[in-house]
């Protein structure tokens, strides 16, 4: 070939077209804002119906979860995510799909080397270093309240 | 160390006698739909399974060819067949029960060519008569394997094409009617430095290039000598920087190129981003479209330069490059 691969590559990113910014942040805020919404309802609903704060805020988690999981089940949720972009995929909903839609596309594999197996696959990563990431910081503010103590 | 430049070969006597394809819902509702012999809407084809699907849609594609000549199994003498998934799955499970001398091959999108190439050989050589290739890919079992389940809402780059849902049989017989396969010129890997497993098309338009060259140094032609030259899958970023490459030797071949990859869907109203891709979406392109206007005499020489993208998943996640490949068939009215 008479062309370097860092010319090319130069060349690979001249032509390809980049994302269409100015649409997908707009439609990622106004989506995601309005998932966002439908959480603070829920949870002034819960509120409103005499469950203490603690608790209508987990169920407000529950519900978001459950609508993501049953939307994904439909096939409706990538659909609304094709739009939303990062709306759809920050939110709990977001984490919700990439749960449940390995465990329904791998149930053809069996429930245990399918869908136990690969129900994690996306999310997996996320608990892995979230978790750890919690005990970092743990670490880090007991010994903060060890020294100013 | 001097670059082998490889050799193309010219055949005497290998003719396509008969071809066929099946495509899924979406691209049978694209701009070629009413082309192809079978359009199959249901996405696991009543099977239950995305891989049995595959296979189903390539032993459809092999039986509606043979049922053209009423050739039956047992007058095929071969089969190359390929496919996308580990262990060329939609070829080995689809095609058993035809109980037909199998060689499977893999050559990522560029199957089609390579399965042609390889026929037109084995039967100008005289080893074998009716040798069929046939290639598949299947946009669900494609994505399980290669990207994200299938309802996970990640959104595609721009850059990003999409595995035709398709498959392709062609049988190569010496028939001494067109359309005939006249040369071929076997493709290098060529490894660009992209890795990145959205784009694709820039993978493989240097494969492209490269081969392309050869085989008109080796044929001594020029891309007017052709009424087309038609890649595989490139899609709107590799066609692009096809041209650019030709551009910096000064010559020109828009106007005689087609990518299968930007035909097979509709851009403008179907979300395949940069396009189609995947083995079976130049094959369809060929056997729905293509090779028909060649064996009634429309199109009296075109190139068909298949492209693949040979990406490993594992490779590519342990800091690899994505290698492209693309051979190249001359295909003649006369």
């Amino acid at each position: 070939m008479n062309i370097s691969n860092q010319e090319y590559g130069e060349l690979a990113k001249r032509v390809s077209p980049p994302s269409a910014m100015a649409k997908t942040i707009p439609m990622a805020f106004v989506i995601g804002g309005t998932i966002c919404v439908i959480g603070e309802a829920l949870l002034n609903l819960y509120g409103a119906l005499g469950l203490d704060r603690d608790n209508a805020a987990a169920l407000t988690s529950l519900s978001l979860i459950f609508l993501s999981i049953l939307l994904t089940g439909l096939k409706l949720y990538d659909r609304i995510a094709q739009v939303a972009g990062a709306g759809t995929l920050v939110p709990i909903t977001g984490f919700a799909n990439s749960v449940c839609s390995p465990a329904l596309d791998f149930k053809t594999e069996g429930y245990v080397l399918g869908l136990g197996a690969k129900m994690f696959v996306i999310a997996g990563p996320v608990i892995v270093y979230g978790v750890s990431a919690s005990v970092i910081y743990g670490i880090i503010y007991y010994c903060i309240k060890l020294f100013s103590a | 160390m001097a670059i082998r430049e490889g050799k193309t070969f010219h055949y005497e006597n290998a003719s396509i006698l008969s071809y066929a394809a099946v495509v899924g819902k979406i691209e049978g509702e694209g701009p070629y739909g009413d082309e192809f012999d079978e359009i199959i809407e249901d996405n696991k084809g009543g099977t239950e399974t995305f891989e049995q699907a595959e296979g189903l849609f390539q032993q459809k594609a092999l039986k509606h060819a043979m049922d053209k000549t009423d050739l039956t199994a047992d007058k095929m003498d071969l089969i190359f067949a390929g496919d996308l998934l580990n262990q060329c799955t939609g070829s080995s499970y689809g095609l058993k029960d035809f109980y037909i001398p199998f060689l499977g091959i893999f050559g990522a999108c560029s199957t089609f060519a390579e399965g042609l190439l390889l026929a037109g050989a084995m039967v100008n050589a005289g080893y074998t008569d009716n040798t069929a290739a046939v290639t598949s890919s299947h946009f669900s079992s494609a994505e399980r394997q290669f990207r994200f389940p299938l309802n996970y809402g990640g959104v595609r780059t721009p850059t990003a094409q999409w595995t035709a849902t398709a498959a392709g049989a062609a049988i190569v017989a010496k028939t001494g009617k067109p359309p005939f396969i006249r040369a071929a010129t076997v493709g290098k890997i060529e490894d660009m430095g992209i890795n990145d497993l959205n784009n694709m098309g820039a993978a493989m338009a240097g494969a492209a290039y490269d081969t392309i060259l050869r085989h008109f140094r080796h044929t001594g032609t020029s891309p007017e000598s052709y009424d087309l030259i038609i890649t595989g899958d490139l899609g709107q970023v590799g066609s692009e920087m096809l041209y650019e490459l030709f551009k910096r030797d000064g010559i020109s071949i828009e106007s005689r190129h087609k990518d299968c990859g930007l035909l097979l869907y509709d851009r403008e109203k179907q979300d395949v981003h940069a396009g189609g891709s995947g083995c079976g979406c130049s094959a369809a392109m060929m056997c729905g479209h293509f090779l028909k206007h060649i064996e009634n005499g429309d199109l009296k020489r075109i190139l068909y330069a298949a492209t693949g993208a040979l990406m490993s998943p594992t490779m590519v996640q342990q800091g690899g490059n994505i290698p492209g490949i693309s051979h190249a068939v001359e295909i003649c009215y006369k």
